[in-house]
């Protein structure tokens, strides 16, 4: 029961999501999401563990193909495109993994290089003088030869950031920034979110579990329960609310985490991190 | 019943596999050899560095394991070969076994257990800590990036590789030769040189760069496939060094076979 209705596309809005749906197997995950992102927004995605928020992430950034639905991202619908023209939307889009996922063979800085290197024909003077400039945008100056196993979490995320700006990226996703930080260094990590926000004008997905980071970030939430929005609006909105899902999350209402075991296993069978499948989509 | 339709399944998976490594090693190819007319252009440097890790670092230990294989050949042949006299037929049997079949072999099990294992655990971690969705991401084929130069690296350096072990081959079986069966050195090379037709030395090439693009093929396949969690990359290592010991075999039967029929004209 979302509270909001799309509009209809026009040129302030970056993404649309038309009646998603997404499978893993047999198992629909995603049963007909469907909302915009307007230019230049941070929307945040709340969810709990198994809510589809991870999927509906993934899905976005092409990582996963819908079953059926639209996403609308620049005025393309990228559930229909080949994997060619999928690559000119992702090299206008930057992801942050929950993780960093820097590549643990190359340095800071030839991590953030990366996607100049492969992608443009800049010199590696010119190279060099962007990756710079980009670590010193997350605050890690100085830090490109150091090896991604010699950076703390902290410093791995921001990492993780200047390489998804290296390419200029319209659209900037996060997976979990907050994850596994502590409360301190979390917060450095939402203080540089609200910075880009501010720099750059850029539009920013955010999925995160973590509500106080939501609240420092967030222009809009929505709230994702079982592969289903719940709610949809700006932070007071949401805090305002009276439905019973969105108060249980907000007010950190426990329950008991399963019922039963087939529950336990269906949501097990969600998460894509446990799946083991090849990934064999490429010409 | 239930054992038919067991074996039924074996088999589909089986074909299932076998595609898959024929679709990655059809991909690989595209990144090699069209690709650069599309504007993808090959990244030599990466391959040269898989290259060094392939061929250069394996050659201490295939040098010591292909001696003492080219030793063990001269002593079991010498045993038959001495009740007849003919013991100083040994340099012959050690230089075709080793060129025809013991060369690409044995350097094709040091890699896979080098090399195999070493594709399927890179890979497979990557694929674990989300570094393969974010090649992706930045629309960087994963295969272009991570499979392509691996290809490449092991086409190159496995007939390298074994024209060295073929070499360190005929030296160990000279060390028999020339303790014990009257050879002087020089007299040994030339007559195992001797005995060698170019056909056996091709033969045992070909079988190796086959050797190598089915090394690769399945350690990076079992990386790529790899499930969630560091124990999952520990399964594929294994299996990658499993399934590659295996279908190196199978390989080398077909192989084997094919140049012994196309030999009978």
């Amino acid at each position: 029961m979302p509270e909001e209705i799309p509009d209809s596309l026009d040129s302030q809005t970056m993404i649309s999501l038309r009646d998603l749906r997404v499978n893993y197997g047999d198992r629909e995950i995603l049963h007909g999401i469907s909302f915009d992102v307007r230019h230049g927004e941070t929307l945040v995605i709340l969810g709990g563990s198994g809510s589809g928020k991870s999927t509906l992430l993934r899905t976005l950034v092409g990582l996963e193909k819908p079953t059926s639905g639209e996403i609308w991202i620049k005025g393309k619908n990228i559930a229909a495109l080949s994997e060619s023209e999928l690559d000119e939307i992702r090299k206008k889009i930057g992801m942050s993994f929950q993780g960093g996922a820097l590549f643990g063979s190359m340095t800071v800085g030839e991590n953030v290089a990366l996607p100049l290197r492969e992608h443009t024909n800049l010199e590696d003077s010119t190279i060099e003088i962007v990756l710079r400039l980009k670590l010193e945008q997350v605050g890690l100056e100085g830090f490109e030869y150091y090896m991604p196993s010699q950076l703390s979490g902290g410093m791995k995320k921001r990492a993780a950031v200047a390489r998804a700006l290296a390419m200029d990226p319209e659209i900037l996703f996060f997976d979990e920034p907050s994850a596994g930080l502590d409360p301190i260094i979390a917060a450095g990590i939402d203080q540089l979110i609200v910075e880009l926000k501010q720099a750059f004008r850029m539009t920013i997905i955010v999925v995160t579990h973590e509500l106080a980071s939501a609240y420092l970030i967030a222009d809009r939430m929505v709230l994702i329960d079982k592969g289903n929005i719940v709610a949809i609006g700006t932070p007071d909105a949401m805090r305002a609310s009276t439905q019973p899902r969105v108060r249980q999350f907000f007010d950190r209402v426990p329950e008991p985490e399963v019922v039963r075991e087939l529950d336990y296993l269906q949501m097990l069978t969600e998460d894509p991190r446990r799946r083991s499948e090849s990934t064999e989509r490429r010409p | 019943m239930q054992f038919v339709s067991q074996i039924g399944g074996s088999v589909i998976n089986g074909l299932a596999y076998f595609g898959s490594l024929a679709s990655l090693g059809g991909r690989a190819a595209y990144y090699t050899f069209v690709g650069p007319f599309q504007g993808k252009p090959l990244r030599l440097q990466r391959a040269v560095s898989q290259a060094m890790d392939v061929g250069v670092r394996a050659l201490p230990i295939l040098s010591l394991i292909t001696f003492f294989i080219g030793l063990i050949l001269a002593l079991q042949a010498a045993y038959e070969l001495r009740r007849f006299g003919a013991i100083e037929y040994v340099s012959t049997a050690v230089a075709v076994s080793m060129t025809r079949e013991l060369g690409p072999l044995i350097t094709a099990i040091v890699v896979i257990g080098r090399s195999g294992s070493a594709f399927a655990a890179e890979i497979g971690t990557m694929k674990v800590t989300e570094e393969i969705d974010a090649l992706e991401t930045m629309a960087i084929s994963p295969v272009q990036f991570l499979v392509t130069p691996k290809f490449l690296a092991m086409i190159m350096m496995l007939p390298c590789l074994t024209i060295w072990a073929n070499t360190l081959g005929i030296l160990g079986g000279s060390l028999f030769g020339v303790g014990q069966a009257g050879f002087t050195l020089r007299r040994y090379i030339a007559a195992s040189i001797d005995s060698l037709f170019l056909r056996d030395i091709v033969s045992g090439l070909i079988k190796s760069v086959m050797f190598g693009i089915t090394i690769t093929a399945v350690g990076c396949l079992e990386g790529l496939s790899t499930g969630a969690g560091a124990e999952q990359v520990g399964r594929s290592t294994t299996r990658a060094v499993v399934m590659s010991i295996f279908l190196v075999v199978v390989v080398d039967l077909v192989f084997t076979a094919l140049f012994f029929f196309l030999s009978e004209h």
